[in-house]
């Protein structure tokens, strides 16, 4: 494949950092939307605002660029009104889980067929690097002087339990895995999300002395492990991991397909 | 045809306006006084084809319309003050991306939670400036059921010719009141729908600033792959810091109703060629206002209304005419004088203005307003 084919050229450079995981991530997406052969006519990426909310800029979709913590929102109502478009939200752990929290959990609840592709890199990267609800507890951030002093949101647990069709965890590394893990959330019939593991050296790395952006992908492998394996494994052993591949894929009825139910019976008793 | 008479409220008309105007998606949040909207929406839109949905928060369901206006649907929402507060940042996102949305605001006491059940006009400067930054708006207000019907109507119709979100502001009282309606046949309505580009997708500028100061909009999915954010951008609809363009572009954007007020501005005027009083009024103050005014005028005192239909942009020329012939103006409102200070500003000393206003979630007395008419003819 040519990502030429996928990418508006004129809008390059992009804003992403040395080291960020944000680009690979953008890859893999596009592989995977390849390999299934979609038309980009039908396609339409919604962001909220982040670094990885400006991926939209630079593909060429239907692409929207909303509010802070809204993309799901404005997503919901675009796909309600084009339920043939395939709506790809792309958001990030700030973005998705703190001021949008709301809409991630009731966009899942309602199991509307939307595919989120949620970056977490821990951080508010783009305002400066102030801590996040996945800012792991004891890290430094810029307004985390002393350590985060929160516990973490589980963004997949949370999913799930929410009641999404499809949820699923990949680092940047294991960027054929995440390649994989998209695809079959875009054919997912209902909610779907992709956990995406981005790491981001210039505020997270730098201010937990964790090295450069090398250092932090490197860091990834040695902590992710295969959710096969994590199945053999005591809750001990998993402290300090990362479990990734499919998490949940499950058959549950799809928002719009029961709404349009609805409309068949309300016209013929209208009509 | 059977003719359409009803009796009905004012909340079920603007329902009813919606679906006749073509609006086919609806995204709300329950709030009293408004919730009717909803409720009856939720009912009607999936018998005409539509979709409805109940969202997790009043902000979640301004994002909701936004998009689905993109998807080449009309859309409305309902809410009240508190809620109209929590909409206001998506309200200047479809400012600035230029999406045509209507936003329905029926007015209880404020601030906070307020005064529930009970009415007011107290949103009308969140109306004008409750989003953040320079931006244009249309609010319209009607004063009976049946122009709750109409104006809804003419809302979607003016979304959709300027890309601009249009507020529709009823008090509690025009919301929940019930009077007899006779609906038009809706192949009678003038419909406007939003101007859609027809050539090469390719060369299509999504922002382009043409003569009518307002472009052309495609449809997500339609084949023409284009950017939307709420960043100032270029006519390509990217993302700019170049000061020549964000003053190109601001300044259209800022400027473009400018060119129509003509058509925007409605008010009404009743018994104004003699009048040495001008009562200048909106929504259901008007109805008080009426009857003070038919009284003054069977004692013999020439009294006036001005009854101002679209709230912003203000008719503030209309006015400042008004304001050379006329020797006293008075402005009841349901409010501590939100308009009354844009009365002020537009007649600018050339006549005096009094005001009467009330917020204890009690209409406005006839009795008062007449008994101000008296104290200066």
């Amino acid at each position: 494949m040519d990502y030429m084919d996928y990418l508006r050229k004129d809008k390059f450079p992009h804003i992403w950092c040395e080291g960020c995981g944000d680009g690979i991530a953008l890859k893999a997406i596009l592989r995977a939307i390849d390999n299934l052969g979609l038309n980009k006519n039908e396609i339409a990426m919604v962001s909220g605002i982040g670094c990885s909310s400006r991926t939209p800029g630079y593909v060429d979709f239907n692409t929207l660029h909303t509010t802070h913590g809204r993309a799901i929102a404005f997503a919901t109502g675009l796909k309600m009104s084009r339920p043939e478009l395939t709506v790809i939200v792309v958001t990030g752990d700030g973005d998705a889980t703190a001021i949008g929290g709301n809409h991630l959990i009731h966009a899942a609840r309602r199991n509307i067929n939307l595919t989120v592709l949620l970056y977490n890199n821990h951080i508010y990267g783009m305002t400066g690097g102030q801590v996040s609800p996945t800012t792991p507890m004891g890290d430094f951030a810029t307004t985390a002087p002393y350590g985060g002093l929160e516990n973490t949101f589980d963004i997949a647990g949370l999913t799930i339990a929410a009641g999404a069709s499809f949820v699923a965890r990949s680092t940047v590394y294991h960027a054929k895995l995440l390649e994989k893990l998209i695809e079959q959330a875009i054919q997912k019939r209902g909610f779907s999300l992709v956990e995406i593991l981005s790491p981001c050296p210039t505020a997270y790395g730098k201010i937990n002395k964790l090295g450069k952006g090398k250092d932090l992908i490197l860091n990834q492998k040695s902590q992710a492990v295969r959710v096969e394996k994590a199945k053999t494994m005591s809750r001990e052993d998993l402290r300090g991991k990362e479990i990734i591949g499919v998490l949940a894929d499950r058959e549950l009825p799809e928002y719009i397909t029961t709404y349009d139910k609805i409309t068949s019976q309300a016209q013929r008793r209208y009509l | 045809m059977p003719q359409r008479v009803y009796m009905m409220q004012g909340n079920i008309a603007v329902a009813e306006g919606a679906i006749d105007a073509g609006c086919r998606f609806y995204a709300g949040y329950p709030i009293t006084p408004s919730s009717e909207i909803a409720e009856q929406l939720s009912k009607r839109l999936p018998e005409v084809g539509g979709r409805f949905i109940q969202m997790e928060d009043e902000i979640a369901a301004m994002g909701a319309i936004i998009g689905a206006s993109l998807g080449g649907v009309k859309s409305m929402t309902a809410t009240s003050g508190p809620g109209f507060s929590l909409k206001q940042e998506n309200i200047g996102y479809a400012c600035i991306a230029e999406i045509p949305v209507v936003i329905v605001n029926v007015m209880r006491g404020g601030p906070s939670t307020g005064l529930p059940t009970l009415p007011s006009q107290s949103d009308v400067m969140q109306a004008r400036w409750g989003t953040h930054g320079d931006h244009p708006i249309i609010a319209l207000t009607p004063a009976s059921v049946t122009e709750s019907y109409h104006m809804t109507i003419q809302a979607f119709n003016m979304s959709e010719k300027y890309r601009v979100p249009v507020i529709l502001l009823l008090d509690e009282i025009i919301g929940h009141v019930h009077e007899k309606v006779t609906l038009p046949d809706a192949t009678d309505l003038k419909i406007i729908n939003r101007k859609k580009p027809s050539g090469n997708p390719e060369k299509y500028l999504p922002y382009k600033n043409d003569e009518s100061l307002i472009p052309e909009m495609a449809n997500f999915g339609d084949g023409f792959r284009y950017h939307v954010t709420g960043l100032v951008h270029d006519e390509t609809g990217f993302p700019t810091n170049d000061t020549r363009t964000i003053e190109a572009m601001l300044g259209r954007l800022n400027s473009k109703l400018d060119k129509y007020l003509d058509e925007i501005i409605q008010y009404e005027e009743t018994e104004l060629d003699d009048a040495e009083i001008a009562v200048i009024t909106y929504g259901s103050s008007a109805r008080s206002s009426r009857n003070a005014m038919r009284r003054a005028r069977e004692e013999g005192r020439r009294v006036g209304m001005l009854r101002i239909q679209t709230l912003w942009p203000f008719p503030t020329e209309r006015i400042s005419r008004l304001a050379e012939q006329v020797s006293h103006i008075i402005v009841p409102e349901l409010n501590l004088g939100q308009i009354a200070h844009e009365v002020e500003h537009a007649v600018k000393g050339k006549t005096e203005v009094s005001r009467v206003n009330k917020i204890t979630g009690e209409p406005i007395h006839p009795e008062e307003i007449l008994s101000k008419i008296k104290e200066h003819i």
